[in-house]
């Protein structure tokens, strides 16, 4: 996500990097660059045009042309400029002290309301919470069907009617019953609706004063065009909007309804969806965003998502067998499926630094680690314990089976033995329990 | 609104004709643009007209390369006409884009429906098998999209509402099993067009464009010449992604059109500029309301009026 526009700064700025030097004309056609960068990112033109005259201000002004590096002084003001634009820091969903806690879910048909509303209650679920999910869209067919399938996949409660219902009313007897059974919070799916459906608008008004929603949330796609202020516009004047979520963030749209979204309500980027599977909605970072956006990668994601997925006593024991000859195929294995839980390799491979050029050309196959997994597991126990034995029959029978060819299965050999030799280096330093991270490298290299 | 009643508009016969229903669906678009653009035209040709083109163009999603050629065209030319080459500019790379279905010829003729999560798929399936319906053939819809929570049963609700027949096997089969399936069976046999519903997938997912081929292997060697439509949804609210999009279902599946939905919105759907221009995938067909009527084959003619009127 990003990566175009990733690509194109970096560019501009590799060039003003090489200068000692900045003059005015050189910011100028770095501001050029960025203006088109931004447009082809689909940020709307009226909020480009603001933030490159802003830039311009700054950029021109002595601030930069008597800095010492006038490239990096660019860089960190257009980096300022858009973490600003994007609302300053993380704001988080909070919960209502007096439950239950309502937070009602409303955009453009196909955005993604659903599938977000079913996401939003794993997340509650996983903080130890018991939500109600709530079909308020009695206008799609089967959408109530849709949300009652996530409930029970999610394993949380659902409310739900029939096609047709007043969603006003099922709203009412949701809330209702979250109050008398103590659910906590309730998450609202509605009908998608077009922001100039005077009807439905009204509709989703009258909601909101029955209901009184402690979060209104829009949910947009990612993808979305010039359109994006309209959409946001009509939408926040109509239901003064909480925060907004964007979707389907996992595409290769550089996102620029995000920026312009933000810039014309003043309402944060709440969360962001980026993948179909349940658990893939993730809080939306403006600082490291627009770190992204610049090419300076996101470090702090990455962490993050290593400390979530992978546990403790398993990286421990691991940790100490690293650097000893003990470290086995057994363990290897061990590794990959803690490594798996942090997510698609792809997006990891989103979040590192400096590698927005290069990661067009990288193309990550996340079925390649369960070919490995499945070559792994094709092995005896004495295999697994220890691979000098696996001699050219052995091989012979792990490719078939794993469904694999024998030149797969040395392949996995080779890599595991590096990954051996790698682990003794690393076991010099300490790692802090990321044993996954230096995988992840070493996966990537294997590319 | 109670379920009656929106099951009323859905039913709502048309009683403005194809044009003026177009021009409803664009009343938007058009407003925008073309108070705007009189605006441009009130003046001479300066820099501050140029640069009010390229915001009009811009904001209608045709994007900064497709902008900066017709207002390129538009410079070297009489500001006398600036109206007039502006409208042939656009009207010239529309008409392009002119194509109809490809499915007479065919028994049964098969549509291959794909594209980006929550465009449209299912619903313009539906749009599409009642106008089929409409036109006397007998119509079998496929319920391809076996991942989605529901999406068997949403387009199995479609299917009744127009009275079509319906294959469908459980959520999570191989959708290339149930195309097969649906085109082995008896009921195939007797129908006039089979159209196909397939999951939303992102174009970047890798794995799941290999599926897409497969599905559409599976159509051909089962029956020759299948899918003999693969028609690509894409949502007229979507920016320069769409693009892309375009390209890689291309690429992968070889599209034969384009439906853009939601052209009711205040989106422009400026993109299918774009990608006419650029990839020469035509545009077959236009979603511009929500009720079963609401979709119209593309005209590259009523759509450059519609836009300049």
């Amino acid at each position: 996500m990003f990566e175009g526009l990733t690509n194109k700064l970096e560019g501009i700025f590799r060039k003003l990097r090489g200068r000692g030097i900045l003059k005015e004309e050189d910011v100028l056609s770095a501001l050029k660059e960025i203006r088109l960068a931004l447009l082809e990112a689909d940020v709307n033109f009226k909020v480009v045009k603001d933030f490159v005259e802003r830039i311009k201000g700054r950029a021109i002004g002595q601030e930069i042309l008597q800095s010492l590096t006038p490239g990096q002084q660019v860089i960190k003001v257009v980096h300022e400029e858009l973490t600003s634009l994007m609302g300053e820091s993380y704001k988080k969903t909070h919960l209502s002290p007096n439950p239950p806690t309502v937070l009602m879910l409303v955009g453009l048909q196909g955005s993604g309301k659903t599938t977000t509303a079913g996401k939003l209650a794993n997340l509650f679920k996983k903080e130890g919470r018991q939500p109600l999910l709530v079909a308020a869209d009695t206008q799609r067919p089967a959408a109530i069907e849709q949300l009652s399938l996530l409930s029970s996949q999610i394993g949380v409660n659902f409310y739900g009617t029939k096609d047709g219902d007043n969603p006003i009313r099922v709203c009412e007897d949701a809330t209702h019953k979250a109050k008398r059974e103590g659910f906590e919070p309730v998450i609202i799916d509605t009908a998608g609706r077009l922001h100039i459906d005077d009807a439905l608008m009204d509709e989703l008004k009258m909601v909101r004063e029955k209901i009184l929603p402690h979060e209104i949330l829009l949910v947009a796609d990612a993808m979305t065009g010039q359109d994006a202020v309209n959409i946001a516009q009509r939408f926040d004047e109509a239901l003064n909007l909480t925060g907004i979520i964007l979707t389907k963030m996992d595409g290769d749209a550089r996102g620029g309804a995000a920026i312009s979204m933000m810039a014309v309500t003043g309402k944060p980027i709440k969360l962001i969806g980026v993948g179909e599977k349940l658990d893939l909605l993730e809080p939306f970072h403006p600082n490291r965003m627009a770190s992204r956006i610049l090419g300076m990668g996101d470090v702090l994601s990455i962490i993050e998502k290593a400390e979530a997925s992978i546990e403790k006593e398993e990286a421990l024991r691991l940790e100490k067998k690293l650097g000893t000859d003990s470290f086995t195929l057994e363990d290897f294995r061990g590794q990959l499926k803690q490594m798996k839980k942090m997510g698609p390799l792809s997006q990891i491979l989103d979040l590192i630094p400096g590698l927005g050029k290069f990661r067009s050309e990288i193309n990550i196959d996340d079925r390649e680690l369960i070919k490995v997994e499945a070559i792994i597991d094709s092995m005896t126990k004495k295999e697994r314990g220890n691979y000098a034995i696996i001699n050219g029959n052995r091989r012979k029978r792990i490719a078939l089976g794993s469904g694999t060819m024998v030149t797969d299965v040395n392949r996995v050999l080779k890599q595991f033995i590096q990954v051996k030799k790698m682990m003794k280096a690393f076991s010099r330093r300490p790692m802090g329990g990321k044993g996954g991270l230096n995988i992840a490298r070493e996966v990537m290299k294997w590319q | 609104m109670t379920g009656s009643e929106v099951k009323k508009l859905f039913y709502m016969e048309n009683k403005k004709g194809v044009l003026g229903k177009l021009k409803d669906g664009l009343l938007k678009t058009r407003r925008n643009l073309t108070e705007r653009i009189e605006g441009v035209f009130g003046g001479r040709i300066d820099a501050q007209a140029l640069e009010d083109m390229e915001e009009i163009l811009i904001t209608s999603d045709l994007g900064v390369k497709a902008s900066k050629e017709i207002i390129g065209i538009i410079e070297r030319t009489d500001p006398v006409n600036l109206r007039e080459t502006l409208k042939g500019e656009i009207f010239n790379i529309l008409k392009k884009g002119e194509a109809s279905l490809l499915t007479n010829g065919h028994k049964p003729a098969v549509i291959m429906v794909v594209g980006v999560n929550g465009n449209g798929k299912t619903t313009t399936i539906g749009k599409l098998a009642k106008r089929f319906k409409d036109e006397g053939k007998e119509v079998l819809l496929v319920a391809g999209d076996t991942f989605r929570a529901a999406a068997i049963e949403q387009l199995s609700v479609w299917g009744e509402r127009v009275g079509v027949k319906v294959v469908k096997h459980k959520s999570g089969a191989d959708p290339g099993a149930v195309v097969f399936d649906a085109i082995q069976s008896e009921k195939a046999k007797g129908a006039d067009v089979v159209i196909v519903d397939t999951a939303g997938r992102l174009h970047t997912k890798a794995p799941l464009m290999e599926e897409l081929k497969k599905i559409k292997r599976v159509m051909d060697k089962e029956l020759p010449g299948a899918p003999h439509e693969v028609l690509l949804v894409i949502d007229a609210s979507t920016g320069q992604n769409a693009i892309e999009q375009a390209r890689i279902f291309h690429e992968a599946i070889g599209v034969t059109g384009i439906v853009l939905t939601k052209l009711d919105g205040t989106a422009k759907g400026g993109i299918i500029i774009a990608i006419i221009r650029e990839l020469e995938i035509p545009v077959k067909m236009i979603g511009i309301g929500e009720k079963i009527d609401d979709l119209r084959d593309f005209n590259a003619e009523e759509f450059t009026e519609a836009l300049f009127e």
